[in-house]
């Protein structure tokens, strides 16, 4: 089955503010919006909650710490205390200091790494993947906002946005399965 | 225009008095002989018994010397005599070293926004003006506290004892650079060109509200504040030797400039903060958002961590070497000292790096205050670590000496500051960042 979206197209990232304004208060649902970089605040006015993205760098971070205390403590103090330049090796908290650039090198590496990949995995991007760009343009200098026409009425539903400033607006059919 | 409450005045006062009474009690309650600790520590001894490791330690070394008395038993009272002779001094210089430290960290904050051209501080420069005004009441204090010192009045500095250098290779090998007079030389320029640098930066400030055609006045500001902080990281570099490392004259690390810079730093950030805060609360600052208050968290959590690293940094180079005439700073710190060595660890790193770590709690004034009380207490303890060992050794303990220096200055400095904000405007409006600031939104 088919649904149809509208595509509506803007050329100025303060028109598309405006807009996005209108249509919330209007409550026709965002499908999505393509802008060709960040727009401040737009996330803001669409309602999107926070990226939780920094929780996780966090916990990443608490890993690598452990990883790092972990592998150091069984190395240098559990399987081979070995006397290396007087160094005292008979605890952990004796031999600390040694411990501490490595500790931290292995808290940054876990948690930049792993949120990088995490953020990857989130928004679905790896190499190879299949662009999702509905108009080319988008990428240089308009800006694209998907609606949903659900039960709207269609004439309707483009007039309004086209009273929001678009400079193009087209109905598309989207195959269900596409999403 | 800020008007200052009585109470605060009052409250300011409060604190002199109190602080005064219990210094002067503490200058007074140290032993003028040896006879008198010896008894002290008998006393101590003999009521001492379920006191701790602390009492049982002094115990040993009253034993130690007994069974010694032939061989120079008094050396060791001596020794304990000059200690508490000089505790109600290191705890005057500690307290004045601190709160002179928080404005004069504030003076360099004031003069990299101006340099850096900071579109969000604007708003809060009378804020810093009003602190920095506790330099030259501060300064004056530290400069009469270090002629007396330098020239020694009181024992505070060892190399400052003609019989001491007499004796010591080391100390004359610096003699050079370790004497009263280039001492008090090098004080009076440190002091003379901070407090250059504040009059006029203050001046051409409020000239700029006055008359802001064509930004002279701005511009003026913008190159003695580059001029200035060209001066001050050598100047501070300087002081930090002379008032500081110098208490341990055998001892020396190249990074100490830095590590007491970022000490002084952080504390003159969280002060910004926390009056900030009062003020806002008070109704005094509409112009201020939430927005300035999470920038400036953000520096006391960025700097706390800068401290801790050169804090690090100085400590884990000597320790993994082990070089035994630098190393004995560290040993005597953690010997005697390792409550506060290692709880200003804590207090000026773990605590700051959990609290201030999410954005919301930046935003919250009660989480900042938190963290600020917390950050100053730390930084307190640790100009504490570092003039304590060498001057009062292993008779250290924070008693009324201590509590009534820091309620003295602490008094002095919120009269001081709070006084300076009634004397101008809030709201630096003459300047041509000011309206970017007033909108600053993070």
């Amino acid at each position: 089955m088919a649904s149809k979206v509208i595509h509506a197209l803007y050329i100025d990232d303060d028109v598309l503010m405006d807009a996005v304004k209108k249509v919330k208060t209007e409550h026709y649902h965002i499908e999505e919006i393509y802008t060709p970089f960040p727009v401040h605040g737009l996330d803001k006015v669409m309602g999107l909650p926070h990226t939780r993205l920094a929780i996780t760098a966090f916990l990443y971070g608490c890993v690598g710490l452990t990883v790092a205390i972990t592998m150091m403590n069984y190395i240098m103090i559990e399987d081979w205390p070995q006397d290396i330049g007087g160094k005292p090796s008979f605890s952990f908290i004796e031999n600390m200091p040694a411990f501490v650039p490595i500790m931290f090198e292995l808290t940054v590496f876990f948690a930049a790494h792993l949120m990088v990949i995490t953020f990857y995995m989130r928004s679905k991007l790896w190499p190879f993947k299949k662009a999702e760009n509905p108009d080319v343009r988008t990428t240089d200098d308009h800006f694209l906002m998907e609606i949903s026409a659900g039960n709207h009425d269609i004439d309707q539903l483009t007039s309004f946005l086209g009273d929001t400033g678009a400079v193009e607006i087209k109905v598309i059919e989207k195959d269900e399965d596409n999403h | 225009m800020y008007t200052l409450s009585n109470r605060l005045k009052l409250f300011s006062v409060i604190l002199m008095v109190l602080g005064a009474v219990g210094l002067i009690s503490g200058f007074l309650s140290t032993p003028g002989s040896i006879e008198e600790v010896k008894e002290k520590m008998a006393a101590h001894g003999a009521h001492g018994g379920g006191h701790g490791a602390a009492t049982s330690d002094a115990n040993a070394h009253g034993n130690e010397s007994h069974g010694d008395e032939a061989h120079g038993g008094d050396e060791h009272y001596e020794h304990v005599l000059h200690q508490l002779q000089n505790k109600p001094w290191a705890s005057l210089y500690v307290a004045s070293f601190f709160f002179f430290m928080i404005a004069l960290g504030v003076l360099a904050f004031y003069a990299i926004q101006f340099a850096a051209q900071a579109g969000w501080s604007p708003v809060l420069f009378r804020i810093m003006e009003a602190i920095t005004a506790y330099l030259v009441p501060g300064g004056i204090i530290m400069f009469v506290i270090l002629a007396l010192s330098g020239f020694h009045i009181n024992h505070l500095f060892v190399w400052a004892d003609p019989e001491v250098v007499e004796h010591d290779k080391l100390i004359q090998g610096k003699s050079g650079w370790l004497n009263g007079t280039g001492f008090i030389i090098r004080a009076a320029i440190f002091l003379s060109g901070w407090l250059l640098y504040r009059h006029f930066a203050v001046k051409f400030s409020r000239k700029q509200d006055e008359d802001s055609t064509g930004n002279k006045w701005y511009k003026k500001s913008f190159k003695i504040s580059a001029g200035f902080l060209v001066f001050f990281i050598y100047t501070e570099s300087m002081m930090s030797w002379d008032w500081i490392m110098s208490f341990d004259p055998h001892w020396f690390s190249t990074l100490f400039g830095w590590y007491v810079f970022a000490s002084l730093f952080v504390s003159g950030i969280t002060v910004i903060a926390l009056i900030t805060i009062y003020l806002k609360s008070k109704g005094y600052l509409e112009f201020v958002n939430n927005s300035h208050i999470h920038d400036l968290a953000k520096f006391m959590f960025g700097i706390s961590i800068f401290w801790t690293y050169l804090w690090f940094s100085q400590f884990m180079l000597i320790w993994y070497s082990n070089i035994p005439e630098e190393v004995t700073y560290f040993i005597t710190r953690i010997d005697d000292y390792k409550l506060p060595f290692f709880g200003m660890l804590v207090m000026n790193f773990i605590f700051p790096l959990l609290v201030l770590m999410n954005s919301d709690f930046k935003r919250m004034n009660w989480f900042v205050v938190m963290a600020g009380v917390v950050i100053l207490c730390g930084h307190y303890v640790d100009i504490f670590n570092m003039v304590m060992p060498a001057t009062v050794g292993e008779s250290w303990f924070i008693g009324i000496s201590e509590i009534s220096a820091v309620l003295l200055f602490a008094g002095l400095f919120l009269f001081v500051v709070f006084n300076a904000l009634t004397k101008a405007p809030l709201l630096a409006k003459g300047n041509p960042f000011i309206e970017e600031s007033k909108h600053f939104h993070y």
